[in-house]
C-alpha cells in the first residue's frame, strides 16, 4: 500500500540502542526513568547547558509484549487468508465492495492493498473517522454509530456522547465556538465574505492576509512570514522552490508524509538519518560534503536539514542546538517543521526555538501550521525577506491556489494577538503556563501508574505504548464507552509492534478533567495489562510550573 | 590417467586438503571477486579542507524589493469584500478577475450560514479526517455532492490543489502510464510528477495525436503481453481548461477510453456548477453519464466561492483515497463553516438553475464585445467564464509582452476595470502559455457594466499599444 512506502521508513536500528545511551543509568537491571544525565562523550569544553533539562525516555520494549504482538498480528494475517481462499470457492460473506472485472482494463488496485484494509483495518474500523458535532474543545460530541456486520458499514444510533476530548490537536484551546475570536471571525465573514476565489497573484490579497503576514513574523521574531491556506501543503508546495535537482536533503527518518512529499516533489537526492541522532546527522553531513554527488562528483549546490520541532507519533523533541551547531560548521540550510510545537512549548510558546532559547534567526526556514495552536486551519514560512520574497514570487500556492479564506485569517489574527498579549489581558501566558502545567501533571502521574510513555517530558503529545493491535482497539471502545476520546495508532504509522495510544493535551483541560481521563486510563490499563513500565518514577514535576492566575 | 589416479590416491591428506583450498579459491577470484578498485583514502586534514572550502549557494536569490510582480502584489491589495466590486486601494472596481462566477463569494445566505456554523462548531476542525476531524457536515456535503453529481460517492478535501495532485497518484504508481493532454494546469501537473509514473504527453484537445499514442500503447503491449497485464493505463484531462478556456471534447474521449480501455480522470474546477443546465459539469453539458468517467475531481473554490476540493466517482474507485490520498490521511479537514458554505452554495445552483443561463449568456456577451479590441486575440469558447486575451502580434521577448499587458492593466484599473494577467511559474510549466490578461465573468454583470468593461479595456489596449 502506498501508505507503508510514504509515512514509515523503518530504522535499522530499533529504539533499543537509544535506550541504553539517553535513558540514563542502569542501576542493577532498573532503568532510570529521570532526566538524562551527561554521557562519558561530552566535551568539557562545550558545556551542553540544555542537556540537564532536556528529558527524553524511550523504554525497551518488553519481551512478552514483543512476543505476542508478533504472535496476534501472525493470527491475524492467518485468519485473513483463510478468508480470502474462502471467498474465493465461494464460501463466506465478505461484504467489500470490490473491483467489478471489466474485461480489458487493468485492475486498479492489487489484492494485496486489499488485504491489509478488509482483514486487518476493517476490524478495528470503529476506532477511526469517529464523526464529531460540534466543537471539538475540551469536551466533544461524538455522534454514536455502530455496526451489524461486523464493520464493513455503521449506521447511526441517533445518539450522542460528550466525552473528554484527548485526540484532538487544540493545544492552546482556541478551538471555541464563543469568545473574542469568535466574535472577530464573525464581523470578518460580514466584512470580507467567505472566501476569496482568487490567488494571491490574480488579486486575491487582502490587507487582512497582509496583516496575518506581518503579525507571524512578529510572532516568530523573523524578518518576515509568508502563509498559505493548507498546512500539508505548505511543505509540499514550498519545498521544491527551495531545492531542487543538484541538492541534498538531509532528512529525519520520521518525519511527516508532507515533508517527504514536499522532499521527492522537488528532485533533489534524499538521505534519512536516524531519529534525533545527531551523530549519524553529522556523519550524513560530512560524507556529503567530502565525497560529493554520486556518478559527477560535483559538489552539491546545497543541503539541507530537514526536521520537525515535536514529532507527533514519538512525543520526541528535536535537539535543536545541535543541530544548528552542526548546520553553522557544515554551511548548511535548517528547515524546521514546527507543526506540532509552535504554540505548544517554550516559555513564551513560540516554539521550539523559543524552548531552547535559541535565536530565530538561526534557523533559515522556519516553518510550522495554524491547525494546531491556533484553533485555524493553513500553514506559514518565516525567515529572511529574501527567502520569503522568493516565496511570494515562486511558490505554487501563490499563484494556482486561492488565498486564505478571510474567517480563518482572522481566527489567526485574533489568537495571535492574544498570545503576544497585545489584546491587554495575560490570557495568552494563561493558556501557555496551562498547557506546560498539565502536561507535567498528566506524564508525571502516568508514569507514575506504570505506563511506558514515550517522548519529551514537555510535550503535550503523550504516546502511551500498548504494543498489541487488539488492545488498542480495546482501548479506543473502553474509553469512548467510559467518556473519553483517544486517538490510537498502529501499523504502519507506527512501527509493527508498536501500537499506541495518544492523548493530546490541552490548555482548555481543567485538573478535573485530566483527574478523570487518568482514572479511566487506570482502569483500562489494569483491564488489559499494559502497565508495562519497570522504570524508577519520573523525578520532575508540574510543581515548578507556575500558573498565571485569573484577573 | 590411470597413473594420475594412483597419484591422488596415494598422496598424503594435508597435500589433498592443500589442493583443494587451492582450487576453491581459483574458483572464487574467477567467478566472485569484485574489480579491484584503487580506493583513494582522503586523510582526516583533507577532509576538513574539503569541507571549510565548500560554498553553498544562497537559499534564496537576492530579490530586489521593486521586482514587477511583487509591485503589481502591493499596489493591489484588496479592502471589503471581493464581490462583483471590488475595493482596490480605496477605488471601487468592476472585478473581472476573481473566479467568482455565481457570486457566492458575496452572497448573504451564504454567509449567514457560515456564520451559523462558527457558532456550533468554532472555525477549525484540529484533527485530520481519521482523529475526531470528521464532522457531520464532512458527511453531509459528501452526500449532497454525490447525489448531485449521481455519483455513488465523493470524497471531500481541504485544499482545491490538493485535490487532484492527491488523487492521481493514490491511483498511478512507478511503471504505470498516464496520457495527459499539454494544456493542463499545474496541480494536475504536480500530480502526475508525485505519481512516478510514465507520462505521455499529446498536444491540446488534439484527439488525432492521443490516437496515435494510445495505438502506440497498444503494439508495446502486444509486445510484451506480460508486462501490458499490469500496467494501468489513465487517461487524465480538464473539463474546461483554465490556461485555454476551452472544453475538452468528451464524446470522443469516453470514446477513445472504451476502444482503448484506459480509465479516464476528469479534473473539473472551471466546469462544476457552470457548465450543463443544472451546473452539473461538462458530462451534463454533452449528456453523458458519471458512469463514463472513472474519477471526476474538482475544486469548491471557485463557482462554489468556498474553500477544498471533492472527487466523486464510484465507490470501489472514491473509497480506496481515504487510505491513500496523503492530501485527504494526513492534513487536517476542511473547517466546518467551508463546509456548510459549499452545502448552501450547492443548494442555491439546485434551487435557481437561472443563475447558469445569466452566467452563459454574459459569457457570450462578453465574448462578442472582446472580440473586437483591435490588436488583440482572445482566446477561449463563447460559453467559457475565463478568457484570455492575448496581443494580436506579440514580441519576440515574453517579458516585453508581461510588461505591456501589466501596463493595460494598471492602466484599466485606474479606470475602474479590475483584471489581472495569468500568471505562471515559468521555469516549471510543463507548456507555458502565452501571455494574456484573464478575464472571468460573473453572472451579476449587467449589460452596462459589460459596456464599461468593453469599452475601458479597448481604450487601454488601444492606447498602450500605439505608443
Amino acid at each position: 500500500m502506498s501508505m507503508v512506502e510514504t509515512i514509515y521508513m523503518p530504522s535499522e536500528n530499533d529504539f533499543r540502542g537509544k535506550t541504553k545511551k539517553f535513558n540514563g543509568v542502569q542501576n542493577g537491571g532498573k532503568i532510570s526513568n529521570g532526566c538524562h544525565k551527561k554521557t562519558k562523550q561530552v566535551d568539557e569544553e562545550t558545556e551542553k547547558a540544555w542537556e540537564k533539562d532536556f528529558c527524553e525516555t524511550f523504554e525497551e520494549t518488553p519481551m512478552l509484549a514483543a512476543i505476542s504482538t508478533y504472535i496476534g498480528y501472525l493470527i491475524l494475517v492467518a485468519v485473513g487468508h483463510v478468508r480470502e481462499f474462502l471467498k474465493s470457492i465461494g464460501i463466506g460473506v465478505v461484504k467489500c465492495v470490490a473491483e467489478p472485472k471489466i474485461p480489458g482494463f487493468v485492475p486498479l488496485y492489487q489484492t494485496w492493498e486489499s488485504f491489509y484494509s478488509w482483514y486487518v483495518y476493517r476490524r478495528i474500523q470503529d476506532c477511526f473517522c469517529r464523526p464529531v458535532s460540534g466543537v471539538p474543545g475540551a469536551k466533544m460530541v461524538v455522534i454514536d454509530r455502530e455496526s451489524n456486520d461486523h464493520r464493513w458499514s455503521f449506521q447511526y444510533t441517533g445518539g450522542h456522547s460528550t466525552v473528554l476530548n484527548f485526540g484532538s490537536y487544540n493545544y492552546l484551546g482556541f478551538s471555541q465556538n464563543s469568545g473574542p475570536c469568535a466574535e472577530e471571525v464573525e464581523q470578518t465573514i460580514k466584512n470580507y465574505g467567505v472566501s476569496v476565489c482568487g490567488s494571491r497573484q490574480e488579486l486575491g490579497y487582502l490587507d487582512l492576509h497582509k496583516q496575518m503576514d506581518r503579525l507571524v513574523a512578529d510572532y516568530l521574531g523573523v524578518e518576515d512570514a509568508y502563509t498559505v491556506p493548507m498546512g500539508f501543503a505548505t511543505n509540499s508546495m514550498n519545498i521544491p522552490s527551495l531545492v531542487g535537482k543538484g541538492c541534498l536533503i538531509l532528512s529525519d527518518e520520521l518525519n511527516h508524509a508532507s515533508l517527504i512529499l514536499g522532499c521527492r516533489l522537488s528532485g533533489a537526492k534524499i538521505k534519512t538519518f536516524k531519529h534525533n541522532c545527531m551523530k549519524d546527522l553529522e556523519k550524513n553531513l560530512r560524507e556529503a560534503i567530502v565525497d560529493k554527488q554520486p556518478r559527477t562528483h560535483r559538489p552539491w549546490k546545497k543541503i539541507l536539514i530537514v526536521v520537525e520541532g515535536v514529532y507527533s507519533m514519538e512525543g520526541s523533541i528535536v535537539k535543536l542546538p545541535e543541530v544548528l551547531r552542526l548546520k553553522k560548521k557544515y554551511k548548511a540550510y535548517l528547515y524546521l517543521d514546527e507543526a506540532h510545537s509552535i504554540g505548544a512549548i517554550g516559555p513564551h510558546g513560540k516554539g521550539v526555538v523559543d524552548y531552547f532559547g535559541l535565536n530565530p534567526r538561526d534557523v533559515d526556514i522556519m516553518m510550522g501550521t495554524f491547525t494546531k495552536s491556533f484553533g485555524a486551519v493553513g500553514g506559514y514560512i518565516g525567515g529572511s525577506q529574501a527567502l520569503v520574497n522568493h516565496l511570494r514570487l515562486y511558490s505554487h500556492s501563490a499563484i494556482y491556489s486561492s488565498s486564505m479564506a478571510p474567517g480563518v485569517a482572522q481566527q489567526i489574527v485574533s489568537s495571535m494577538n492574544i498570545m503576544l498579549g497585545r489584546d491587554g489581558t495575560r490570557e495568552g501566558e494563561k493558556r501557555i503556563q496551562q498547557l506546560k502545567w498539565n502536561t507535567r501533571y498528566f506524564r508525571r502521574r502516568l508514569q507514575e501508574m506504570g505506563f511506558i510513555l514515550y517522548g519529551n517530558k514537555d510535550s503535550p503529545v503523550v504516546p502511551l505504548l500498548m504494543f498489541m493491535p487488539s488492545k488498542i482497539a480495546k482501548f479506543s471502545r473502553e474509553s469512548l464507552n467510559r467518556g473519553m476520546g483517544v486517538v490510537v495508532v498502529g501499523f504502519p504509522a507506527t512501527p509493527m509492534t508498536k501500537c499506541r495510544a495518544r492523548f493530546c493535551l490541552s490548555a482548555s483541560h481543567t485538573k478535573e478533567m485530566l483527574d478523570e481521563a487518568l482514572q479511566i486510563t487506570s482502569d483500562i490499563g489494569d483491564l488489559l495489562a499494559i502497565k508495562y513500565s519497570k522504570a524508577e518514577p519520573p523525578s520532575y514535576s508540574e510543581n515548578d510550573v507556575p500558573l498565571v492566575e485569573d484577573s | 590417467m590411470y597413473d594420475m589416479f594412483q597419484a591422488l590416491l596415494q598422496a598424503p591428506s594435508y597435500h589433498l586438503f592443500f589442493e583443494a583450498l587451492l582450487i576453491i579459491w581459483i574458483f572464487k577470484l574467477l567467478f566472485f571477486s569484485k574489480a579491484y578498485a584503487p580506493e583513494s583514502v582522503l586523510t582526516e586534514k583533507e577532509k576538513e579542507e574539503l569541507i571549510a572550502e565548500w560554498q553553498p549557494e544562497p537559499l534564496a536569490p537576492e530579490i530586489p524589493d521593486d521586482h514587477p510582480v511583487l509591485m503589481a502584489m502591493e499596489n493591489n491589495i484588496i479592502t471589503g469584500k471581493p464581490g462583483k466590486y471590488v475595493t482596490i486601494n480605496g477605488k471601487s472596481c468592476v472585478n473581472m478577475a476573481t473566479l467568482n462566477f455565481l457570486g457566492m463569494a458575496g452572497n448573504p445566505s451564504v454567509e449567514a450560514e457560515a456564520i451559523k456554523t462558527l457558532k456550533k462548531y468554532g472555525v477549525g476542525s484540529c484533527g485530520p479526517r481519521g482523529f475526531y476531524g470528521t464532522m457531520d457536515v464532512h458527511l453531509e456535503l459528501e452526500d449532497k455532492i454525490a447525489k448531485f453529481m449521481n455519483c455513488e460517492e465523493a470524497i471531500l478535501y481541504a485544499f482545491g490543489f490538493a485535490t487532484i495532485a492527491s488523487a492521481i497518484p493514490a491511483y498511478s504508481k512507478r511503471g504505470d502510464v498516464i496520457f495527459a493532454d499539454e494544456g493542463v494546469c499545474f496541480a494536475i501537473q504536480k500530480g502526475l510528477v508525485a505519481s512516478r509514473s510514465k507520462i505521455k504527453w499529446f498536444k491540446h484537445n488534439d484527439m488525432e495525436d492521443l490516437e496515435r499514442l494510445l495505438i502506440e500503447q497498444a503494439k508495446e503491449d502486444k509486445k510484451n503481453p506480460k508486462k501490458a497485464k499490469v500496467t494501468r493505463r489513465f487517461l487524465v484531462v480538464e473539463g474546461l481548461y483554465i490556461n485555454y478556456g476551452d472544453l475538452c471534447p468528451l464524446p470522443k474521449l469516453v470514446e477513445l477510453k472504451w476502444k482503448y480501455k484506459v480509465r479516464l480522470f476528469l479534473e473539473e474546477s472551471l466546469s462544476f456548477g457552470i457548465l450543463g443546465s443544472n451546473g452539473k459539469g461538462v458530462t451534463e453539458h454533452y449528456n453523458i453519464s458519471p458512469d463514463d468517467i472513472d474519477l471526476i475531481a474538482a475544486s469548491l473554490e471557485n463557482a462554489i466561492g468556498s474553500t477544498g476540493g471533492f472527487c466523486c466517482g464510484k465507490k470501489y474507485i472514491v473509497d480506496h483515497q481515504r487510505l491513500s490520498g496523503l492530501g485527504y490521511c494526513f492534513s487536517a479537514s476542511l473547517p466546518p463553516m467551508l463546509a456548510t458554505a459549499a452545502i448552501e452554495s450547492l443548494r442555491l445552483i439546485d434551487e435557481k438553475p437561472g443563475m447558469l443561463v445569466e452566467l452563459r449568456e454574459n459569457c457570450e456577451k462578453i465574448h462578442s464585445k472582446l472580440s473586437d479590441i483591435n490588436g488583440t486575440v482572445i482566446v477561449g469558447e463563447p460559453i467559457s467564464p475565463v478568457k484570455h486575451i492575448r496581443l494580436a502580434e506579440p514580441s519576440t521577448d515574453r517579458d516585453f509582452d508581461v510588461q505591456t499587458l501589466q501596463k493595460i492593466a494598471d492602466l484599466s484599473r485606474d479606470n475602474k476595470v479590475a483584471v489581472t494577467l495569468a500568471r505562471y511559474l515559468e521555469e516549471e510549466e510543463h507548456k507555458l502559455p502565452l501571455p494574456s490578461i484573464r478575464i472571468s465573468v460573473n453572472n451579476q454583470l449587467s449589460d452596462e457594466e459589460i459596456d464599461t468593461v468593453f469599452t475601458t479595456l479597448s481604450e487601454a489596449f488601444q492606447k498602450i499599444i500605439t505608443h
